[in-house]
């Protein structure tokens, strides 16, 4: 359980990973990622973008060690996953946050679900009390802490289950799908917190398909049939309209509408990812030719 | 409307005996159902009624809340008081054919009457005071020292901690289902019985996939939440004995001791 350091900047070092599992109807072998590597630098913020079944929450599940890789290795924060010894350390440094707010919940009262976390870690109770206090704030729920999860709705019960997370002091949180169940108002609730605990230098992992949520990250990566189809800086990417279009994933809107822009003659610089970014470029380019 | 559910009978209030430790509470009520069994003429159940009365004035539960935990009751209550009055021998008080009330029969159904009647209320008291939530944290506590003879306490509490948490969630899934169905033609309203239950099975079915499915998707939350069962675990509500409990011990004794006096002096 050495820690073994390739790059000292990386917390997640994602080596040659393969992922297989058995299929039930007919037995076959189902290769869902397929020789991955991938290194997130501390405090980065990194999106994995696909279409279902490209693998993308397997790929998060074994950075959690809730499943464990058929091939290669995942090395978090200096342990490996595979190593049952240190599966506690593993999981104490990752969090996760699920799709649906629901199923993730455990207790029937929002302060005891969030010190469900920390009291599995043995936490002494009057650290675990000043940890919900600054996990719900952090999240904006800290009037609601003696309330019941199913009176709350969709987001305000995602936000619970963040503040579930955050009061286990990770090093890193990955958010599988985290508002693919929520209306648009819990969506930008999600995504400013997400943002928000990002800033506090936190590293996080965000697995979605809505494009438009991964504008804001350092790095996007596009998977699709278990490989790395895209990899890059947002602005990277999101040069390759066309093949992202052939892997059956819808550009962010801004991205799209210049993309058509460009194809009727009018000239857009790349890069713009907003519409706020492109409505500016639009504007001042029109003033300028005046 | 299945969102306004209260789960158990739970009848919020800040009073002392609210406040009490649920442990403390649990056992209070199992002596003082077998106080019932210790007293055996009026001024017993004077003594009890009162008992009962003065902890009732004391927890502000409104006494109606008390008394409806009856209703469910009342049949079997009736039944034993005529089967009693009537098939107990001794002196007979009033005769019609073979039907006769004897002056024993008539003690025995009233009195056995008022015993249910008392452990009904008694132990409701007991579930309107406490939490849900605080009942299991009790019973997992006093189950703890027969972990040894592999009684799995911690499993126990959590399995009931989730059931309280998905009662409601599982509620609203069958209302979809439900829903889902009736939208297709699905009558689940008339018909004999048998034709109602036969209605519930398309409504069960997807009820239970749904149940474990959800069960698996929680199990996998609560992993990665570093959950390994009791082991290491801490609790943010820890249980304390205070110096409330203490007294509501002393008077519990108390209580006991004036009723075996009562018994054998009088």
């Amino acid at each position: 359980m050495e820690i073994e350091k390739k790059n000292d900047n990386s917390i997640i070092n994602i080596r040659d990973l393969v992922f297989e599992y058995t299929r039930e109807e007919d037995d076959g072998v189902v290769c869902a990622v397929d020789h991955v590597s991938i290194e997130v630098p501390r405090g980065s913020f990194t999106s994995i973008i696909g279409r279902n079944g490209s693998g993308k929450s397997t790929l998060a599940k074994n950075v959690n060690a809730l499943l464990l890789p058929s091939g290669g290795s995942i090395i978090v924060d200096g342990y490996d996953t595979a190593d049952e010894s240190v599966l506690w350390e593993v999981r104490r440094r990752v969090g996760m946050v699920f799709q649906n707010p629901d199923n993730q919940l455990v207790s029937a009262v929002v302060e005891d679900d969030v010190a469900f976390g920390p009291e599995n870690l043995g936490i002494p109770p009057d650290e675990i009390r000043t940890r919900i206090k600054d996990a719900l704030n952090a999240v904006d729920m800290y009037e609601h802490r003696k309330m019941a999860p199913h009176l709350l709705s969709g987001g305000q019960k995602q936000r619970v289950a963040i503040a579930g997370v955050i009061a286990m002091r990770p090093a890193i949180i990955i958010f599988d799908e985290p508002t693919a169940m929520l209306d648009p108002q819990g969506r930008g609730e999600v995504m400013n917190i997400l943002e928000k605990l990002h800033a506090d230098g936190i590293t996080v992992v965000l697995i979605t398909h809505f494009m438009e949520e991964t504008i804001g990250s350092d790095r996007i990566i596009i998977m699709d049939r278990g490989e790395i189809a895209l990899d890059g800086t947002p602005r990277e990417v999101f040069e390759n309209t066309a093949e992202i279009e052939a892997l059956g994933l819808r550009l962010p809107f801004a991205v799209e509408i210049a993309a058509r822009l460009r194809a009727r003659g009018v000239f857009v610089p790349q890069g713009l990812l907003s519409m706020r970014e492109l409505a500016d470029d639009l504007v001042a380019r029109k003033e300028g030719a005046r | 409307m299945i969102r306004d559910i209260t789960l158990g009978q739970y009848y919020p209030g800040y009073s002392v005996i609210h406040k009490l430790d649920p442990r403390m509470k649990i056992i209070v009520t199992m002596f003082y159902i077998a106080s019932l069994f210790i007293i055996e003429d009026f001024y017993g159940y004077v003594l009890i009624v009162l008992a009962v009365a003065a902890i009732t004035a004391v927890s502000r539960v409104p006494v109606r809340f008390m008394l409806r935990g009856l209703k469910p009751v009342m049949i079997i209550i009736l039944f034993t008081f005529v089967l009693n009055m009537l098939m107990t021998p001794g002196t007979i008080l009033w005769q019609w054919k073979f039907i006769k009330i004897t002056e024993e029969g008539l003690y025995n159904a009233v009195y056995l009457a008022l015993r249910l009647i008392l452990l009904i209320i008694g132990s409701s008291l007991l579930t309107l005071t406490t939490k849900p939530m605080k009942l299991t944290d009790g019973i997992e506590s006093l189950l703890k020292p027969f972990k040894k003879l592999g009684l799995p306490a911690h499993e126990l509490a959590m399995m009931m901690t989730i059931a309280l948490r998905f009662i409601p969630t599982l509620l609203e899934e069958t209302d979809k289902i439900m829903k889902a169905q009736q939208a297709r033609g699905a009558d689940f309203e008339s018909g004999g019985l048998l034709k109602r239950a036969k209605a519930l099975i398309p409504l069960l079915v997807p009820l239970f996939v749904g149940a474990f499915r959800i069960a698996q998707e929680l199990a996998m939350a609560m992993e990665a939440r570093c959950y390994r069962g009791g082991e290491g675990r801490t609790k943010l509500n820890a249980l304390k004995f205070r110096r409330r409990d203490a007294v509501a011990v002393l008077l519990t004794a108390a209580y006991i001791g004036i009723l075996i006096a009562e018994r054998v002096l009088l």
